[in-house]
């Protein structure tokens, strides 16, 4: 709408709507019950349980076209996400592609098949953005002027690019024996990155007491429970994106374990809303077998999480101790999904099968999923007419140590046509003419 | 010297607000029982009715997982830190 001043012929774009200002939602104690004012903690103060953002039942809910019409950010599902009002950081986040992949599929033994591509996410290349999109409004509805995180390296680079985006300081946890990809992607951004020597566990033990004692925004310690809720979004850009449908069968990569039970929430909340109908998606989780603590959970039976030692080249995922590992393998059972774990072998198989393919370059998690995806339909777990969709959530370029020596040398020619005929000729191609 | 129990703040309001405890015991379990003892809120905090540790409370000896040294089995001495951590952070 355009706006007419008192000079003749000049008009003004019309101011934009007036802003509602951000606020975090209440708190409730997954466990207990017990709920908790808005504020940076995750833990309930009677049981010790997590607390979950709780959403307003009373809202307004939008209908697809309405969705269909915003800007393509995950904030187009805004009503789910954690906040009253606007958000005021990472805006651009969110609605990655979702490629339908039939040489894949044929593979797999499967209908249909996509890759959901988190490989291309804005602005850090893994499905980490969608989180961190949550937990930095959190942080500014709290007044946070630092956020950090314990990390993998996917979550680093995240918290490190948000954090320079939004102007505020970052503190990073990781590992000291990260990727070199991992590490050069998050210190880029100009964060305070810490190396510890041990293992994310220990990373994670010293954010828990990090956080207690400095009060800043850790996204994955005392935003959890906002930044969690990021992670649904995957689920609704799937829904959307194939058409305001759901697939049969959903294959995730399971670190934490909290992915798996953020799709199954997304998964459901849309279901309720009458965004799309029908059965919700079977879920099954893929880890390393160097580090499987939740499918092995889901094979023993039980809820007790037993902790391991990560040895896994799949270091994105090498947590031995998750914090939703119990929840996870819940989610799977319920669900009607299950779990696979594979070799590290296997895991380089999974990046080059995904890489030739479907023209995707995952990270080594990518690869857990495709390989775990092709060992749960050799399980018959995967059926002939399912639809299923794989969650591909980091780029390869981050872990190219994993594929060192992996990958056919290349030739070194001289510039002579001579002999590029004779690496055709070697090659068994027949050599095209002029 | 006794061993020292260090306490999330989410737990410390129930010590009094103290961050860090004394406690005497040759385990692990013993330990949190002694500290049970001495501040009924904080107990049933640490430890569910039959003396278990729970799910998400996390103990370390001396920054060491206990669930990799039997848990609450965990021999203990004088000198020993003992952080606990909700486990629920990371990933």
């Amino acid at each position: 709408m355009a706006v007419p001043t008192n000079t003749p012929g000049v008009t003004l774009a019309a101011p934009p709507a007036r802003s509602v200002p951000l606020a975090a939602r209440p708190l409730a104690c997954r466990n207990c019950g017990a709920e908790h004012a808005p504020a940076p903690v995750s833990i309930c103060d009677q049981c010790l349980g997590p607390l979950d953002p709780v959403l307003d039942p009373a809202r307004p809910l939008p209908d697809r076209r309405t969705i269909a019409a915003r800007a393509q950010s995950l904030w187009r599902y805004r009503e789910w996400l954690p906040f009253d009002g606007d958000p005021v950081h990472s805006l651009e986040c969110g609605f990655t592609p979702l490629l339908e992949v039939p040489r894949l599929a044929s593979r797999l033994g499967v209908a249909r098949a996509w890759v959901k591509n988190d490989t291309v996410s804005h602005p850090s290349l893994s499905f980490k953005d969608r989180v961190v999109s949550c937990a930095i409004n959190a942080a500014a509805a709290f007044g946070l002027d630092t956020i950090g995180c314990a990390s993998t390296g996917n979550l680093a680079n995240a918290v490190a690019a948000h954090a320079a985006r939004a102007g505020l300081a970052a503190w990073v946890f990781i590992p000291e024996d990260l990727e070199a990809g991992k590490v050069i992607g998050t210190s880029v951004y100009g964060p305070k990155l810490v190396r510890i020597r041990g293992t994310y566990d220990d990373v994670n033990r010293l954010c828990a007491q990090v956080a207690d004692r400095f009060g800043w925004g850790i996204v994955n310690v005392n935003l959890r429970g906002y930044y969690g809720e990021g992670s649904k979004t995957l689920a609704y850009e799937v829904a959307e994106q194939l058409g305001w449908r759901l697939p049969t069968a959903v294959v995730a990569p399971m670190a934490g374990g909290s992915l798996v039970t953020k799709l199954r929430k997304g998964f459901a909340e849309f279901l309720d809303a009458g965004l799309v109908h029908g059965a919700a998606p079977r879920l099954y989780g893929a880890q390393g077998s160097g580090c499987a603590p939740i499918v092995r959970l889901l094979e023993r039976g039980g809820h007790e999480l037993e902790p391991e030692i990560p040895h896994t080249i799949a270091r994105s995922l090498a947590i031995g101790n998750p914090a939703d590992g119990v929840f996870a393998a819940r989610a799977m059972r319920e669900s009607g999904g299950w779990g696979a774990h594979v070799s590290d072998a296997e895991i380089v198989e999974g990046i080059r099968i995904l890489a030739e393919d479907t023209g995707v370059f995952g990270e080594t998690a990518g690869g857990v999923t495709v390989s775990a995806a092709l060992a749960l339909s050799r399980a018959g777990k995967l059926r002939p007419d399912d639809e299923v969709v794989l969650c591909i959530t980091g780029h390869g370029l981050k872990t190219l140590e994993a594929l060192s020596g992996a990958l056919p040398e290349s030739p070194v020619i001289a510039p002579r046509l001579r002999e590029v005929a004779a690496l055709v000729e070697r090659a068994g191609a027949a050599a095209p003419t002029r | 010297m006794a061993i020292t129990v260090h306490l999330p703040s989410v737990l410390a309001a129930h010590a009094g607000g103290a961050r860090s405890i004394e406690a005497s015991g040759r385990t692990l379990g013993e330990a949190v029982a002694d500290v049970a003892a001495r501040f009924p809120a904080l107990g049933p905090r640490l430890q569910d009715k039959d003396g278990k540790p729970y799910p998400f409370v996390v103990f370390y000896v001396n920054d060491e997982d206990v669930r990799f040294r039997g848990g609450f089995a965990a021999p203990v001495q004088d000198g020993d830190e003992v952080t606990v951590i909700p486990a629920i952070a990371g990933g």
